[in-house]
């Protein structure tokens, strides 16, 4: 293997580094002005989500390039933006909270990936929303996700990222609950909400550890950042509880952040009901993107994670993600709560009848091939899965999505079938994301993405359990996804009204998604590694002795043999004899114990309904019994004293005040009245008075003078 | 008798019958009437203590009584444009009948 490149320090960012910000912020600009538009502009509102975002994809090509440019030159590019946000006081003075983003290869090929999936849902939304009288809305909220998920990706700074992965979940909240007169939408969005945040907490207790410990959340500062070697060193010098370093204690607490986020086991029951919000939602943030932002967030902070490994620690840390040697707990827990995932939630997909949850609970399932894939082999080996899946899971979401459309409705794959001829384009690019998804050898990209996760869990120091773990993932992939496709486009027509194609609107981006399906794969195969040299910046050379390393052949045909298995057993079962919608499935023939289990979906939440939520239950009364008697209580005593001493001011002002006040006015108007009478309005009478006055002062001076 | 003391009877004899005239006419322009032969009892005074006073030679009680003519026709000029004001307003010129600033 060679030696990698160092990243050179970087003192001027480029000029594309300088705008990077601009990628995030004009979607984030286009959901502004559209939720000041009014209800009827649909037209406006789809042509500045779309315009906003091609904008963005052109500058994240732009970016790419210019990272590749820069990787194809011998000096690895990572160029970050820093500012100061605002001070803090930390135990060792006056602290800066810093925020910034970064270009680098990680960056670089998220944000292509990003825009590029989101802009491809746009389009298909047009045509899926077309009837829906909230179709701005949709545009506005679709907006800000791509925005904030943008944003999350070309954070340099981990409270920024937090910051845009809370906008990410908000928007998750507001697009799951989108039809929200519908109660199961609502409370799937709740779900959705609550179940991430818990894991979100632990993301932020480990964000304020690391803050505590390091003074800084910036991921690269020139040396002085959150994940680079000094900070490192620090973290891992300092001890915590049972054994842990600062460094793997922080690991898993941000871990908890994103297996809530990316629906890992224990915290994957939001997922699969979060399908209940529109099928471009369900493709773009539930399959495509934001699920995968936990893994990004592990990719990111790869370096804390893998910090103190064994072997890593020579060239430790120059870079983020060379194939790791040792491992440390945060990367065996991660390890295992991904394979135990990947098991877990594909057996549950065999038992489905919704064509969405079954798609949901593969999702789940190829997380946690994800995490797995990070845990074991590194950045690369996990990211390549990131990207391979989210072109082909937002492939078959919008096939999924376009059979509903097609079915009017319809979500129960036993009330579908034989649509392979009236849905043909349709039925063309599902099946290459079918293929794709469960790892077809050779021409898929999943086959590839899939074989560097197997590989790396062959070469695991630890344990080889995780190997026949995955192993056994994939077999159960290729047949629970035979079996979808046996359901919807074999056999015969089963629903009410015949089904129809869906506009071109809607297939034309399948068929865009279904050339990446494939052809994605070209970019990280053994052969021509180039996916994983760019990440880990080495040298990309294409050489046929790629396949030659020890063991890799047989890898291969292990994975393509439990493809083939999965896939011929699915086959011939549901193959062309799928069953009336009212006939039990035949596995449940085979084991009604195990399939109702499965098809109760392991009884998971139904689990936290008797623990979880009966405990909160219990509490909320024991709060409302608080409130009512003690603090009600309370209250209501003050309250009526404070009336009684109302009561008596009341009593003063109207006998006391009120009486005398009343009284003087009494008088006076009497007093009025009677003088009121003098003034008859005859002038005479007043000349009489007039009069008669003179004369009485004219006879007082004359009585005067004369004594 | 003086002749200044039959000169103040006559005036004081004028007053009287103006006075009375004032308090018992309901007609206004006979109050206003009345009220003008208070005034002219009033000049009469005027002159005649000048003429049998202190210093006859120096004109002072007759630019009083020029003076004060000239007032009452000022006066009985506003007087009786009040009158006329009355009339028009009330139809009618009886004091009685114009009461309406009674308390």
């Amino acid at each position: 293997m060679q030696e990698a490149i160092s990243f050179t320090p970087q003192l001027a960012a480029s000029f594309i580094a300088e705008i990077l910000w601009l990628i995030p912020a004009l979607p984030v600009a286009a959901a502004a002005v559209t939720a000041l538009l009014g209800r009827s502009r649909r037209r406006t509102s789809a042509t500045l989500a779309i315009g906003a975002l091609s904008f963005s994809l052109l500058l994240s090509l732009v970016a790419f390039a210019h990272v590749v440019s820069g990787w194809a030159h011998e000096a690895a590019v990572r160029e970050t933006v820093n500012f100061t946000w605002m001070q803090v006081g930390t135990p060792s003075g006056a602290g800066h909270v810093e925020l910034g983003w970064v270009l680098d290869p990680l960056s670089a090929v998220m944000l292509v990936m990003v825009s590029f999936v989101s802009l491809v849902i746009f389009i298909y939304s047009i045509g899926y929303m077309a009837h829906d009288g909230n179709y701005t809305r949709f545009f506005c909220f679709l907006s800000l996700f791509a925005g904030a998920m943008l944003g999350v990706v070309a954070a340099n700074s981990l409270l920024l990222l937090f910051i845009c992965w809370e906008l990410v979940g908000l928007t998750s909240y507001l697009l799951i609950g989108f039809w929200y007169e519908r109660p199961a939408a609502a409370a799937a969005a709740k779900k959705a909400f609550l179940t991430t945040r818990v894991g979100d907490v632990f993301f932020l207790l480990g964000m304020v550890w690391l803050f505590a410990q390091t003074g800084t959340l910036l991921f690269y500062n020139h040396g002085a950042g959150a994940i680079e070697p000094t900070a490192l060193a620090g973290l891992l010098a300092a001890p915590a509880a049972l054994g842990l370093t600062a460094a793997g204690a922080i690991g898993l607490l941000i871990f908890a952040g994103a297996a809530g986020k990316s629906g890992q086991f224990p915290l994957h029951v939001w997922l699969p009901d979060a399908m209940e919000g529109p099928t471009p939602v369900s493709a773009l943030i539930h399959a495509a993107t934001m699920v995968a932002a936990g893994v990004f967030l592990i990719a990111r902070v790869y370096p804390l994670m893998a910090a103190g490994a064994p072997l890593l620690a020579t060239r430790v840390l120059t870079q983020a993600g060379t194939l790791a040697g040792g491992t440390t707990t945060a990367l065996t827990v991660i390890t295992w709560v991904g394979a135990f995932t990947a098991v877990f939630a594909a057996l549950i997909a065999v038992a489905q009848n919704d064509i969405k949850r079954i798609l949901a609970y593969s999702t789940i399932s190829q997380l946690g091939y994800m995490m797995a894939g990070l845990g074991m082999g590194g950045v690369a080996v996990g990211l390549f899965h990131l990207m391979t899946h989210a072109f082909f899971k937002a492939l078959l979401f919008m096939g999924a999505g376009s059979v509903i459309h097609g079915c009017h409705g319809e979500q129960d794959v036993r009330r579908m079938g034989g649509l392979r001829s009236v849905m043909p384009l349709t039925f063309l690019t599902y099946a290459m994301g079918m293929l794709a998804l469960c790892g077809f050898p050779l021409l898929f990209s999943g086959f590839w993405s899939k074989d560097g996760i197997l590989e790396a869990a062959e070469h695991w120091s630890v344990a080889k359990t995780p190997f026949y773990m995955l192993v056994f993932g994939a077999l159960l992939t290729a047949f629970y996804m035979t079996r979808q496709v046996s359901y919807v486009f074999f056999g015969h027509w089963r629903g009410h009204k015949p089904a129809q194609e869906s506009p071109a609107v809607m297939t034309l981006p399948l068929g865009i998604l279904a050339f990446f399906a494939m052809a994605l794969g070209l970019i990280g195969t053994p052969a021509w590694p180039w996916f994983r040299a760019f990440l880990e910046n080495r040298a990309a050379g294409f050489t046929w002795r790629g396949f030659m390393e020890p063991g890799l052949l047989t890898l291969m045909a292990t994975s393509t043999a439990v493809v083939f298995l999965g896939l011929g057993l699915g086959w011939r079962l549901y193959g062309g004899l799928a069953p009336r919608p009212e006939e039990p499935d035949i596995l449940e023939k085979a084991a009604p114990w195990a399939w109702a289990g499965l098809r109760g979906r392991l009884y998971v939440d139904e689990f936290y309904g008797v623990t979880v939520v009966a405990f909160y239950r219990w509490w909320a009364r024991v709060a409302d019994w608080l409130d009512r008697r003690l603090w009600g209580g309370a209250v209501a005593g003050v309250a009526w004293l404070f009336g009684q001493w109302a009561g008596l001011s009341r009593f003063l002002d109207t006998n006391v005040v009120d009486g005398s006040f009343d009284k003087g006015c009494e008088e006076l108007s009497v007093g009025g009245g009677l003088l009121a009478r003098v003034q008859t309005g005859r002038v005479q009478t007043y000349l009489r008075i007039l009069a008669l006055a003179v004369a009485a002062l004219a006879a007082i001076l004359i009585w005067s003078s004369r004594s | 008798m003086t002749p200044l003391t039959g000169y103040l009877l006559v005036a004081a004899l004028l007053f009287s019958i103006g006075l009375a005239g004032a308090l018992t006419r309901r007609n206004a322009i006979l109050v206003l009437i009345g009220i003008e032969l208070m005034l002219n009892a009033a000049n009469l005074n005027l002159i005649a203590f000048w003429r049998y006073g202190p210093h006859p030679e120096l004109l002072t009680g007759m630019i009083f009584a020029i003076f004060s003519i000239a007032v009452a026709a000022a006066e009985a000029a506003v007087g009786l444009g009040l009158v006329i004001q009355i009339h028009r307003h009330a139809r009618t010129t009886d004091l009685d009948a114009i009461n309406r600033m009674k308390g």
